[in-house]
């Protein structure tokens, strides 16, 4: 995608993200929603940032809004130095295909696909060659602790391997920004560490901006800075770490 | 980036494989019959064209009696004499040969077999008129033919009935109340158009037959063969013109006999085939159409139980027409493993029902490209729709999908 879309993308801007007044509004007339109120935020290169809330809160949307799967109904939303309000639907795509990663709360990894072929398969749609994506997808399974166990399929992987897996998949395009959904949501407290210490680690070590939505506090405290969201505003921002 | 939406087609197919086998079921038994009926076809049409060409080029056959129809009858008109024969050589021209042609039924007898059949009796142009070739030993010869000498050339049913695996040639047969040399055995020439026996023919001089058969001077058929290329429809002008004279019919008479273009008989009959042929192959080719609204059928569950993969596939960046390509794909790679499928049942088929029905068999590979190529083209029109619906789903509202 050698577009003017690409070059903007890719240049170095301090911010990954850039939010201003965004809004977003479901429905019209009477009976229109309006999950998001307001909100401004700016996310770094590097940083680990938590969007905590209750449900109804607006999260879903939010992420949603920071994932181009959904634009803003009025605001600005800048990815680096790209306006997406204004991107249509392919452009969006095209944005997710090489700067964004996903990891939702179900891993959904493709049935009785092995799991290298299920990392590998962001690459497909980037149209890289077989020996890149066998490379690529090994080292992120390695990097996820898998590398052993590429041949299995979901159904022969653990709760918790299989949502390595889908990190996997999501850092294996190497994203300027990884989202994820409530990753831990659907795995006990001592897998839900391992996720979480996976993520940190990655964030650390291979500088993968991360904005994590979750309703878990104890989550919550393994990002740099966590944002309270209510009722479609920011209610408030701490650093744990620093707190700490 | 297409070659990977193959593979993908593909690995999607071999994940799912009772139920890809399912859906194109209807695909693979819409070609095995369109394939097969036409092969068939093809077998029956050709089957009398090779009859047409074994009677020889263009014969007429002119026969005594009013026109054919209801409610005619050959009874009042007379029969033909030798001299007719002797006539139509002389008085028209473009002719190949001329033969008298008598038939009665008798019952052959040779050692402790019999065998009942026909005997005609005509010339020696009769073989070269019926493209009539020998086996063993010879036709009569002018000496014979005059004197109507007691010798007959046998086809080859005769001779199975007669002689089993005795040598024909030269044994004597009972024909009646007198005993008749073989001499001549006739080369097969299989069943005619009309599904009768060729082989089962008796040959013996004109002469012969009338003296010592019928007992009377009666001629019953005159067959004439034109020249290659020479005009039909002017030789049967002249024929029907001469005939009327030598008969004396006055002109607001009817003819009192027929004249029958042997080639023309045999045209409309393999174009009835051919025309049953079409007729076969589309009826089978509603059932390949079938077969298409099942691939659509299941390729829209497909689409709904894959919600969920096609979310995540455009979660991650896939282009709407890149999910539209690999439904797409995925129907025209199942429906032409369909197709392939239905060809190698039909090759299978048509070999065995050709066997059983006696037909020729022969591999028609324009019939067997264009219904494979009409599967593939059902595949991706019924697998438009439900891929469609797979493009335009929203990745949000897909992936919450339980």
């Amino acid at each position: 995608m050698p577009s003017p879309l690409h070059s903007e993308a890719s240049a170095t801007a301090s911010h990954v993200v850039t939010l201003e007044g965004v809004t977003r509004t479901y429905g019209s007339g009477p009976n229109a929603f309006r999950a998001l109120k307001g909100v401004d935020l700016v996310i770094d290169e590097g940083e680990f940032v938590a969007i905590m809330g209750p449900s109804g809160s607006g999260k879903s949307t939010m992420m949603n809004i920071l994932g181009c799967l959904d634009v803003p109904t009025s605001g600005t939303y800048r990815f680096r130095d790209v306006s997406v309000r204004t991107l249509d639907r392919n452009r969006r795509a095209l944005l997710r295909r090489h700067f964004l990663g996903f990891v939702f709360q179900g891993s959904n990894l493709l049935a009785r696909t092995s799991a290298l072929e299920n990392v590998e398969l962001p690459l497909l749609y980037r149209g890289e060659t077989v020996e890149r994506r066998r490379a690529a997808a090994r080292a992120a399974l390695d990097a996820v602790g898998l590398a052993a166990w590429e041949r299995h399929t979901a159904a022969e992987l653990s709760g918790g391997q299989q949502q390595r897996v889908a990190i996997a998949r999501a850092i294996v395009t190497r994203p300027a920004l990884l989202l994820a959904d409530e990753p831990t949501g659907n795995l006990d407290s001592e897998r839900s560490q391992e996720i979480m210490d996976l993520l940190t680690a990655l964030n650390r070590d291979q500088g993968i901006s991360i904005a994590m939505v979750t309703h878990e506090r104890d989550m919550a405290e393994y990002a740099n800075r966590v944002v309270h969201l209510l009722d479609g505003r920011i209610a408030g921002m701490i650093c744990p770490r620093e707190t700490a | 980036m297409l070659w990977n939406t193959v593979l993908l087609a593909f690995r999607s197919i071999r994940r799912n494989l009772v139920r890809s086998m399912l859906t194109v079921l209807g695909i693979v038994i819409g070609v095995a019959a369109v394939v097969t009926m036409v092969t068939l076809g093809n077998g029956a049409t050709r089957s009398v064209s090779e009859q047409v060409a074994s009677l020889g080029s263009n014969l007429l056959m002119v026969m005594p009696g009013q026109r054919l129809g209801p409610g005619r009858s050959s009874a009042g008109a007379p029969a033909f004499k030798i001299a007719d024969v002797a006539a139509i050589e002389g008085q028209i021209s473009s002719l190949k040969a001329v033969a008298p042609s008598t038939s009665t039924g008798v019952t052959l007898v040779h050692q402790a077999r019999n065998w009942a059949t026909s005997v005609t009796g005509s010339s020696q142009t009769y073989f070269g008129i019926g493209n009539w070739k020998l086996a063993a030993g010879r036709i009569f010869n002018d000496a014979e033919e005059k004197a109507g000498k007691a010798v007959c050339v046998i086809g080859e049913t005769v001779r199975r009935e007669l002689f089993g695996h005795e040598n024909p040639i030269d044994a004597r047969l009972r024909v009646k109340q007198f005993s008749c040399t073989v001499i001549g055995l006739l080369q097969s020439k299989g069943q005619s158009a009309m599904g009768s026996d060729q082989d089962n023919i008796v040959v013996m001089p004109l002469r012969t037959v009338q003296r010592r058969l019928t007992g009377n001077q009666d001629v019953g058929v005159l067959l004439v063969s034109l020249k290659d290329g020479g005009s039909s429809d002017k030789v049967q002008d002249q024929l029907v013109q001469l005939m009327r004279e030598r008969r004396r019919i006055a002109e607001n008479e009817e003819d009192n006999f027929n004249v029958l273009d042997t080639k023309q008989i045999a045209q409309t009959l393999s174009g009835t085939t051919r025309v049953m042929t079409m007729l076969l192959g589309a009826v089978a080719a509603v059932s390949l159409l079938v077969g298409g609204i099942g691939i659509m059928n299941i390729m829209l569950v497909s689409v709904t139980e894959r919600t969920r993969e096609i979310g995540l596939r455009l979660a991650i960046g896939a282009l709407e027409h890149e999910v539209l390509l690999q439904f797409l794909v995925e129907a025209a790679v199942l429906s032409s493993l369909g197709g392939v499928a239905g060809l190698v049942i039909a090759a299978v088929a048509s070999i065995g029902l050709a066997r059983v029905i006696q037909v020729p068999w022969t591999f028609d590979p324009q019939i067997n490209v264009l219904a494979f190529l009409f599967a593939a083209a059902i595949g991706v029109l019924f697998g438009s729709f439900p891929a469609r619906r797979a493009a335009r789903l929203d990745p949000i509202e897909a992936l919450r999908h339980e």
